[in-house]
């Protein structure tokens, strides 16, 4: 192909995939309200929407799928808020934040490999279905971005000219510059298993099994990081209402208070596929080299079960203290991962040269 | 063309908002704009099929650097109040060193380098490598790093600077006996 063509089908492509993540997005608000709502014994949002089945001789109709328009009924709200921007703000950084957020958040999906080597209706993607299938420098491209996620944040804090925006925005750019060294010395044990930074590489050397058997620990930081780094529960203090109102995001409202929403949880969806990917096999399931296209079944699904297990932790756990989430990621996980690192380099290294089995 | 494209980009956001970092009085637009000119210079990489320098560009100088100035700005100014006279009293030395190194970059890149590449026109050939290297960039560079007949021992001695530079930022920050009783 190309140079031209390669670009055309990478837009295409990257079209579809960020529609289909915003979708996914809306419906995220929804799924982690109403399975909070569960795991809290309540019923959660069930007013707006629904598909009505008449019962059998009369009576009051049931309600199926109560509440399904929720997250139409959400945006709407914040698309007709009043937008206020307070007065001594640095206008132009205020309005850039909520886009810095954002835009990470998209590029991260580049590099996620979907399903693999896939004919669909004449069109072959190869070796894998992704925007940037066969990146070599996958893994780096999206650690660099990751790290460029602090930035929505530190520019809010910073130019909603309030001191609890302020607070709130260093407490996250600490927070997630802290996490990123645990997540980052994480990732390198796939690559090393799997000698590659490519993603569909990673995906395809768990053929025979998923890294999460071989390296539960890796997995563990790798997923406790991510929390970190989405700044969800138990990791959520730099928005404690108690301490801070709200946190960066306190001078912001209608939809550019949603866009750091919609940054959020299109990262957790993101994080999420990153986990599979690199721990629980990415598109890889049962008669996935016969039919390439359960690969989407695959991954959906298990994107969907790292999602409720988000929700979970986050019915679960308290919030940690500030001092806590610090020692915590610097004596704790950073260490655990570099010892990880390192005993799995040399084991590497013992069997490749036939001192081991 | 589309490397063209991709260098006109780059080179459009590394030289434009460099400008704008050395003459914008507003120092927190100025830190701004200095990452957009570390975007630029990555898009460049890029166009040079240099894709780990470009990754890495963005994690270094994007996600550490520019949020290391961006936190010193943040922490030590008072808020809002970040305007600065860009001139001091240093801009002429300044000024003369940074013409000389733009001086000996362009005579090396002009006269120097056309020699050592096979290709005799001056800023016509691609890049100076051979294709091999370009095929898997990341493993080459890797075995270049740390084979015993590459660059292992300029790469320890690096190492060993950083280590260096650690140790000696947990030393200053490491509370003086008398303020910990």
């Amino acid at each position: 192909m190309t140079p031209g063509q390669i670009a055309l089908r990478a837009l295409i492509v990257g079209f579809i995939i960020a529609f289909a993540v915003i979708t996914g997005f809306a419906y995220t608000t929804l799924l982690e309200r109403k399975l909070l709502a569960r795991l809290q014994a309540r019923i959660g949002p069930n007013r707006a929407g629904y598909i009505p089945i008449p019962r059998r001789g009369g009576g009051k109709e049931r309600k199926l799928l109560a509440g399904f328009m929720q997250p139409a009924a959400d945006a709407v709200k914040l698309f007709f808020k009043e937008d206020p921007q307070p007065t001594m703000v640095d206008s132009w950084v205020y309005n850039l934040a909520p886009m810095l957020a954002v835009i990470p958040a998209v590029v991260i999906l580049a590099v996620i490999p979907w399903a693999g080597k896939i004919n669909i209706f004449g069109a072959v993607f190869e070796p894998y279905f992704a925007i940037a299938p066969g990146l070599n420098v996958a893994v780096m491209f999206f650690l660099a971005i990751t790290s460029i996620g602090v930035y929505g944040v530190a520019l809010a804090g910073w130019a909603s000219n309030s001191k609890y925006a302020v607070l709130g925005g260093i407490r996250a750019s600490a927070q997630m510059i802290s996490y990123e060294l645990a997540l980052g010395m994480s990732v390198l044990v796939p690559i090393m298993i799997a000698d590659s930074m490519d993603l569909g590489v990673i995906v395809e050397a768990q053929r025979g099994g998923w890294f999460i058997f071989l390296q539960p620990l890796a997995a563990f930081v790798f997923f406790v990081g991510a929390l970190a780094e989405l700044q969800r529960a138990p990791f959520d203090l730099l928005e404690a209402e108690q301490e801070l109102s709200a946190g960066y995001t306190v001078e912001y409202a209608g939809m550019r208070f949603g866009m750091f929403f919609l940054a959020e949880y299109m990262k957790m969806i993101s994080f999420s596929a990153l986990t599979a990917v690199f721990f629980l096999g990415g598109y890889r399931g049962p008669f996935v080299d016969q039919v390439p296209a359960l690969g989407f079944v695959y991954i959906i699904l298990k994107i969907f079960i790292l999602l409720c297990v988000m929700i979970w932790v986050r019915a679960s756990l308290p919030r940690l203290r500030y001092d806590q989430l610090m020692s915590f990621g610097w004596k704790v996980l950073l260490p655990i991962s570099v010892l990880n690192f390192l005993l799995t380099a040399i084991f590497i290294v013992l069997a490749q040269e036939g001192f081991l089995f | 063309m589309a490397e063209q494209i991709t260098f006109i980009i780059g080179s459009i956001l590394a030289l434009g908002a460099g400008f704008i970092v050395v003459t914008n009085r507003n120092l927190f637009h100025g830190a701004l704009a200095l990452m957009i000119s570390f975007l630029g210079v990555a898009a460049i990489y890029l166009s040079l099929d240099a894709g780990f320098l470009a990754a890495a560009q963005l994690l270094i100088y994007i996600g550490a650097i520019s949020i290391l100035i961006i936190f010193a700005i943040m922490l030590t100014r008072r808020m809002m109040q970040t305007t600065e006279d860009p001139f001091n009293s240093q801009f002429l030395l300044a000024l003369a060193a940074s013409v000389t190194v733009f001086a000996i970059l362009f005579s090396a890149i002009v006269y120097v380098w056309p020699l050592t590449a096979s290709n005799s026109v001056p800023l016509a050939a691609k890049t100076a490598v051979a294709d091999a290297v370009l095929q898997d960039t990341v493993v080459n560079l890797g075995s270049a790093f740390v084979g015993a007949d590459g660059y292992v021992i300029p790469f320890e001695l690096a190492s060993i600077l950083l280590l260096a530079a650690m140790v000696g930022a947990i030393i200053v920050a490491w509370p003086k006996p008398e303020d910990v009783a």
